[in-house]
Formats: structure tokens, C-alpha cells, sequence
């Protein structure tokens, strides 16, 4: 499950987006609001990858920013490639629908004026498209019935099994997932999973975007978590077995806090964006928390995954820096972290 | 320094304020000036000592419109006024009392919507005896409806919204919660409302004046010089309706100006442009 | 206290069809209860019942044996799914906050409410903030049961233990009786529930 050895459909690395926003409600002096800081993720060939982080953490704007879909006050930095090659606005544009589709939060997408087989199909007359929208229908238990429908005749299930055909029409290579599930229950959210299982097996990649660890847990193969901002770990679902093998404090305090795991609460909350601690935005939070936490903390690989956290330098093992982060090691290396490259 | 939307939109509205706010008060200031009749100068084209000219009583027309367009704009202050807070107490009312109240305003809306704005304001004028007391009641009586309609119907998906009804279980009246949880929704709406009903109930004042129904031809009201100036037009005397004219024009679509203005400024969905 | 549901029925729209009918249900304000079906079974039509929203077709709730207020302060009091929904966006959270009846500063220390959020409006806080003035709101000292329909759903895990760790605290101190909606076994596992099947 090495993901190194597999051919990347989609890297991004740290990306940014902020906002350009009115300082305060009635005042007109603008400001720069950073809602995505730094964002690196990756997909392969085969794979499903979970970026999962806390509802109005801003995760929903890395699909919008994918795919050029943000509103025009927003700017977006970092470098972001498809299949090897940057993916610049041009490109995002003849690819997005087409190679790369778009499964949305909100069931509302659809055209309520537009029956849900020709909103599919994109087409009326086009004999070989139609048939295609067929066979995804079939695929999808959407009888020949539901053609005909309009969103507002379709169940919840059945519109999010629509959105998931849209997707899956122009033959893409990445599907981009954001909150799939939420509405549907537990029977349903899994047969969407296992479609996208199906997509990836044949050789290409969903990023899936969510607050729910538990579902990614159960379908990703790899889990990308998003805190105040940032990534501040990705590891192999494996990972996640046992707190151990977990490299980042948050996703420790994370995985603790899970029903099945001892429920335990961590104290305080996110940062807001507009008091961001320097350094770390976990910091505060942290048991560990120590001045080399203050400058800027890069992504390191750390095993199967990697991590942003001061604490690992490296090539230093998962394991040795997991009691790094328990203990009161002082840092002496706070030097070697100093912003670089 | 960039100029952003919000910015641009201060400007216009401080400007149409200030604009229309100076046209106001120089007109009561000068209302003496805009009388005087000097048959020294009658029919005069307009030069620097008089910009707009003067009329065949040798009144000074600049007087005369800045008075017109002053009056103009105080019965629309009021009547608009008057106007907008019947449509904030009725909108209010038909969504917070029962249906029953709804149905009886909801048709009071209807019934006056139903009939041209000109007409009833009319009858409403010429039965009260036409004059100042009439076109404002006139005025005041005919242009509640869209705005009662528009709060009534934001009132009523306010209702539904899931914090009211916690609201409710919570055990606040409706007073309060209409006060405390509606009225800050509303007073965007209101205000903006009541602005681009100036430019109407302005308009509605001229044309009453003008087909004889409204100010009485002693007031230099713009609807009465409109109205005098048809008799000189063809004796070539342009100014005599032209600058007036254009003066109401500029006053109307300033007011409308600052009321879009004021929207983009109230309206949160453009705090992020 | 005891909170009783009667031979619940309930339709949004005639033509459709009932949404439920002839539902029983009793729970004891001293335990957990879960409400357990499908999707699409209605179980939030259920709570906005429980909870006085909504008056059901046929059938009556009842607390310790007499009917809910029909108005001021309900005893009965829910907590909703998407906590951005239930909180007036144009006000600021302390007066969302000031809602509540005879709440207690114990309970906005407990819920780990920051001074800071008290002047914000609700669109720079999080859900998971934001639910935490929710849940603040519905304590109030007349309360006595809360329905909690998915409430921690929308949120992380962290914020969930958190919120959970002091409703379960909270509502054994004061003896609130909690129905429980949730979709996650886990969960439900460990508030230790009694399951009620529809």
C-alpha cells in the first residue's frame, strides 16, 4: 500500500486560498482572510483519499479551489498538478466535467427545471450519450422510471446516486467527493462508498472531503487530516489502528477522542482565523508545545505517511517521536526547523 | 488606496444625501426670492444673472425650482415616510397575528394594488380637498403596498426558521421575538424601501400637481410650474419646463441612486465583494 | 418525571400518506434513551413532537401525565442537527445566549464558551461553537428532558467528546432525563442508551 510506488493522479502542495473580506460589518477597509493556509494532499492511481477536518474548518474550498469554482474576492497560492502535469486555470476548465468531476455537498446542484436523465446526459438528441447516462443509471438500480424525473421527484438517496452518475459521465480519472453521506443513512452511505471503491479499483483516484473520521476510516485508503487550515497529517488508514502508530498530536488527541476509543475530550477549540496562534495552531492545545513549534513547520515524511509537527525530524521513526510528543523532551533542534527552501 | 464597492456606495449615498439635503433647505431659504414678481425682467433666457431664466411675472425660475423641488421632496420625506411605517406595522402584523388577520390585510394589499396608483391618489387628494393635506394622505395611502407585501412574506419565512421557533419553545412572546429576533432582519429591508419610495411618491406629487389635482397654483411646486410653463412653451420660452424638468429628473434618480446605494451597503451577501 | 408519547401519528401532507403512526414510547428521566429506525422513518418529525414543534395528528405527549405547555417555556427542549441554522445570524451570540431561561454561568464555563465569543456574530464561529451556545441555551433550570437529534454529526470527534462528556455529566447531576438520536453505533454504545425500536 506503498502510495510512493503508484503514479499520482492529483498532488497539491501547500495550498492556500484567503479571502479578501470587509475588515468589520458596516466598516469599508478590507482584509486578507487566510482560510486554507497550507494544504498538501495527494491521490493515486487506485486510490480514495480523506481529507477530514471539523465542519467551517474551509475544507469545502479545496474541491472549489480544484476545480476554479471560487468566488472571485478569493486567492488561491500553492501549486497544484493533475496526472503530472500544473494544473493552471485553462486546464482546470477543459478538464473539470470531463477527467475530473465534481460530486457536491448539497443536493440542490441539480436543475430543478430539468429532468434528471437529461441533466445527466447533458444531451437530447445524442443517441451514444443517452445510452451511456442509461448504463450508469442501470448501474446505479436508477430504473428507466427515473429518466423522466425531476430533482424534486427524486428521494435523497436517489438524487445523491444522480450527482454520482453526472460525475461519473465524462469518463473521469478523479472524482472529488465533498460530504457525500450526510442525509442518507447508514445502509445507503455505504453503498456510495463501495461505489467509489468500485471507480477507484479500476484505476483512478476520489479525493473524498469530510468531517466524519468514521467514514473515512472505513472506505479511504489513505487520510489526510486538516486542522485550523492545514494538513497537519497524512497516514495509511492502517494508521490509525492504534494511536502509536499515529504521528501528530492532534490526530492522537483525534483518534482518543473517538466513541470506540476512550471518549476522551481534549480541552480548548480551533483558533479562529483571525487569531492565529504563530507556528503551529496546535500549539496551545498541545502537551509538547515548545518554541520550536513557533517558526514554520513544513510537511516531513515519517514512515508510510507524513506529518507537520516540529517534534519529528527527518527520517526519525513514527514510534520514537510518538514519545517525543508524550514526554517533556526538551527541543534543542528548534534551529534545524528554521524556515527553509 | 483601491476603491472597493463598499466605498464607492458610501460615496453615493453621502453624496445624495448631501445633494438632496442642500436642494431641501435652500428652497425654504429662498421661498421668499421665488415670489417676487419684476416686470422689469420678464421672459428673460437664461444667462449668469439668472441661470434658468425667468417666467413672464419676471419670477426668478432658479428660485422657483429649487422651492418646487424642495416641496417636492418634504411631501415625499413625509408621505413616504407615513407610507413606509403603515407597511412595516401592517406587514408585521399579518404574519405575527393568526390567519385571519392575514387574509383581511393580505386583501386590503390586493384591493389597493388593484387599482392604478394615479387614480386612487386622485380621488383620495380631490376628496380631501386637494391641497398639501390631501397629496400627502394621498400619497401615504397608495404606496405601502409593495413594501407591506415584500415584509409580510420575509416575515412569514422567518417564521419557519428553526431559531424562532426555539425561540418560541423557549417561551418568548411574539412581541419579543418579532422585536428581538425579526426586526433586525426587517430594518435592512425597510430602510431600503422607504428610500426608493421618495422618487415615487416625488413623481406622484409633480403629476397630480400638474393635471390640477394636487398643490394649489399659489405654491411654486414643480408639478404647478411644469403645468404653467405648457402655456409659454410655444411662445419659445424652453427654459421654463426644461430646467424644472431636469431638475426633478436629477432629484428622482439621485434618490434612487442612494437607495441602491444603501442596499449594497445594508446588504450583507455584499460584504464580501 | 416521566415523558410519554401516546399513540403518535403524524402526516406533512395527507396525500402522501403518514409519515408514522400509532407510535408508543416512554422514558424515564433517570436513563438514555435512543430512538432507533431507518432513514426516512421520520425520526426528527419524532423529536419536533417530543418536543412540542410539532402537534402530532393523533395522540398526545405527556410529562409525568399532563399535556406540554402549549406556550412559554417548554421543559422538554431539543437540540437541533445543524446548530448553524438554529442561531439568528444577525445576532450577536450573547444575545442568542440571553434566550435561555434562568441559565446558569456553571453551564457556559463547562461548555468551554469563550468571553471572546460572546460579541461575534454566528458566521466566525464554527458549528462546533456555535452548538455549544445551542446546547448552553436549552439548559435552562426549568428543563427537564433534552432531545438531542444527531447533534453531534456535523462536528469532529473532539468537539463531540467534549459536548457529550458534559451533557452526560449535566443531565445525571440535575436528573434531565436525554433521548438520543444518532446514527453512530459507537456513540450510542457509549452513552449507554435503551434502544427504542419503531
Amino acid at each position: 500500500m506503498n502510495s510512493l510506488q503508484k503514479k499520482k493522479i492529483l498532488e497539491i502542495r501547500e495550498l492556500s486560498v484567503s479571502f479578501r473580506q470587509y475588515a468589520d460589518k458596516r466598516g469599508s477597509r478590507q482584509t486578507s482572510l487566510p482560510v486554507i493556509s497550507k494544504l498538501s494532499v495527494s491521490v493515486g492511481e487506485g486510490e480514495i483519499v480523506a481529507v477530514v477536518g471539523s465542519s467551517g474548518s474551509g475544507k469545502s474550498l479545496l474541491a472549489h479551489a480544484i476545480l476554479d469554482l471560487l468566488p472571485y474576492n478569493a486567492s488561491v497560492s500553492g501549486s497544484m498538478y493533475f496526472q503530472g502535469e500544473p494544473l493552471d486555470k485553462a486546464r482546470i476548465r477543459a478538464l473539470r466535467g470531463n477527467q475530473i468531476a465534481f460530486v457536491p455537498q448539497s443536493t440542490t446542484y441539480l436543475d430543478p427545471l430539468m429532468p434528471v436523465g437529461g441533466q445527466v446526459s447533458r444531451t437530447r438528441k445524442d443517441k451514444e450519450k443517452k445510452e451511456k447516462q442509461r448504463k450508469i443509471f442501470q448501474r446505479y438500480g436508477l430504473g428507466p422510471e427515473v429518466d423522466g424525473r425531476y430533482p424534486f421527484e427524486c428521494s435523497g438517496g436517489m438524487t445523491r446516486r444522480v450527482l454520482l452518475a453526472t460525475a461519473l459521465m465524462g469518463d473521469p480519472k478523479l472524482i472529488i467527493a465533498d460530504e457525500p453521506t450526510p442525509g442518507m443513512d447508514l445502509a445507503l452511505a455505504k453503498k456510495s462508498m463501495e461505489d467509489f471503491r468500485a471507480f477507484a479499483d479500476e484505476g483512478n483516484g476520489v479525493l473524498l472531503i469530510t468531517h466524519d473520521i468514521e467514514l473515512a476510516l472505513e472506505t479511504a485508503d489513505r487520510i489526510a487530516v486538516f486542522y485550523a487550515g492545514m494538513t497537519v497529517e497524512e497516514a495509511p488508514v492502517a494508521d490509525f489502528a492504534s494511536e502509536e502508530t499515529l504521528r501528530h498530536p492532534y490526530t492522537k488527541a483525534l483518534w482518543r477522542a473517538m466513541p470506540q476509543n476512550g471518549f476522551q475530550p481534549l480541552p480548548g477549540f480551533q483558533p479562529y482565523v483571525k487569531d492565529m496562534p504563530k507556528g503551529c495552531p496546535f500549539g496551545p492545545r498541545c502537551s509538547g508545545y515548545s518554541k520550536g513549534c513557533q517558526g514554520e513547520i513544513s510537511m516531513r515524511r515519517v514512515g508510510n505517511g507524513s506529518v507537520r509537527c516540529a517534534a519529528y525530524r527527518d527520517g526519525m521513526s513514527g514510534s520514537a517521536a510518538g514519545q517525543a510528543d508524550e514526554s517533556a523532551n526538551p527541543r534543542a533542534w528548534a534551529e534545524a526547523e528554521a524556515p527553509g527552501a | 488606496m483601491r476603491w472597493n464597492q463598499r466605498k464607492r456606495a458610501k460615496l453615493l449615498f453621502g453624496f445624495s444625501v448631501v445633494f438632496l439635503a442642500a436642494v431641501a433647505i435652500s428652497g425654504v431659504l429662498c421661498r421668499e426670492a421665488a415670489m417676487t414678481t419684476d416686470f422689469t425682467r420678464t421672459n428673460l433666457a437664461p444667462c449668469l444673472e439668472y441661470p434658468f431664466g425667468t417666467d413672464w411675472l419676471g419670477r426668478n425660475m432658479f428660485y422657483r425650482t429649487l422651492t418646487g423641488l424642495s416641496i417636492s421632496i418634504l411631501i415625499g420625506v413625509c408621505a413616504a415616510g407615513v407610507s413606509a411605517v403603515m407597511a412595516l406595522l401592517l406587514g408585521l402584523a399579518a404574519a405575527v397575528f393568526g390567519k385571519r388577520t392575514d387574509s383581511v390585510i393580505s386583501f386590503l394589499i390586493d384591493l389597493v394594488m388593484g387599482i392604478p396608483h394615479i387614480l386612487l391618489l386622485l380621488l383620495i387628494s380631490y376628496a380631501l380637498g386637494r391641497g398639501l393635506r390631501g397629496v400627502i394622505i394621498g400619497v401615504a395611502l397608495t404606496h405601502w403596498t409593495s413594501l407591506a407585501r415584500l415584509i409580510r412574506g420575509e416575515v412569514l419565512q422567518l417564521k419557519e426558521s428553526e431559531y424562532i421557533q426555539i425561540a418560541e419553545k423557549l417561551g418568548h412572546s411574539k412581541m419579543k421575538i418579532a422585536w428581538k429576533h425579526m426586526f433586525p432582519h426587517l430594518l435592512p429591508q425597510f430602510l431600503v424601501g422607504l428610500v426608493l419610495m421618495f422618487p415615487h411618491a416625488i413623481l406622484h406629487e409633480s403629476s397630480i400637481t400638474f393635471l390640477g389635482f394636487g398643490l394649489s397654483a399659489e405654491q411654486p411646486a414643480i408639478g404647478v410650474i411644469l403645468s404653467e410653463s405648457m402655456t409659454y412653451l410655444i411662445m419659445g420660452n424652453w427654459w421654463l419646463a426644461l430646467f424644472p424638468g431636469l431638475m426633478l429628473v436629477l432629484t428622482v434618480v439621485l434618490f434612487d441612486l442612494g437607495g441602491n446605494a444603501l442596499r449594497s451597503i445594508l446588504d450583507p451577501s455584499s460584504v464580501h465583494e | 418525571m416521566i415523558l410519554e408519547g401516546k399513540n403518535l401519528s403524524f402526516a406533512y401532507d395527507e396525500k402522501a400518506g403518514k409519515i408514522f403512526s400509532g407510535v408508543n414510547l416512554r422514558v424515564d428521566s433517570r436513563e438514555h434513551a435512543a430512538i432507533m429506525g431507518p432513514s426516512g422513518f421520520g425520526k426528527t418529525t419524532l423529536c419536533k413532537i417530543l418536543a412540542g414543534y410539532l402537534e402530532p395528528d393523533t395522540g398526545e405527549v405527556l410529562l409525568d401525565g399532563a399535556p406540554l405547555p402549549k406556550k412559554g417555556y417548554c421543559p422538554v427542549q431539543m437540540i437541533w442537527q445543524h446548530p448553524e441554522r438554529a442561531v439568528n445570524p444577525r445576532l450577536r451570540m450573547k444575545d442568542t445566549l440571553a434566550d435561555g431561561q434562568e441559565m446558569e454561568e456553571r453551564i457556559i464555563q463547562a461548555l468551554g464558551i469563550e468571553e471572546d465569543w460572546m460579541n461575534r456574530y454566528p458566521q466566525e464561529l464554527s458549528g462546533g461553537e456555535l452548538q455549544r451556545f445551542c446546547i448552553a441555551r436549552a439548559l435552562g433550570k426549568p428543563t427537564k428532558f433534552l432531545i438531542a437529534d444527531e447533534i453531534s454529526t456535523m462536528l469532529d470527534m473532539i468537539t463531540q467528546s467534549q459536548i457529550w462528556n458534559f451533557l452526560l455529566e449535566e443531565t445525571k447531576k440535575r436528573g434531565i432525563g436525554l433521548v438520543v438520536v444518532s446514527h453512530s453505533e459507537a456513540l450510542l454504545e457509549r452513552i449507554g442508551v435503551r434502544r427504542i425500536f419503531l
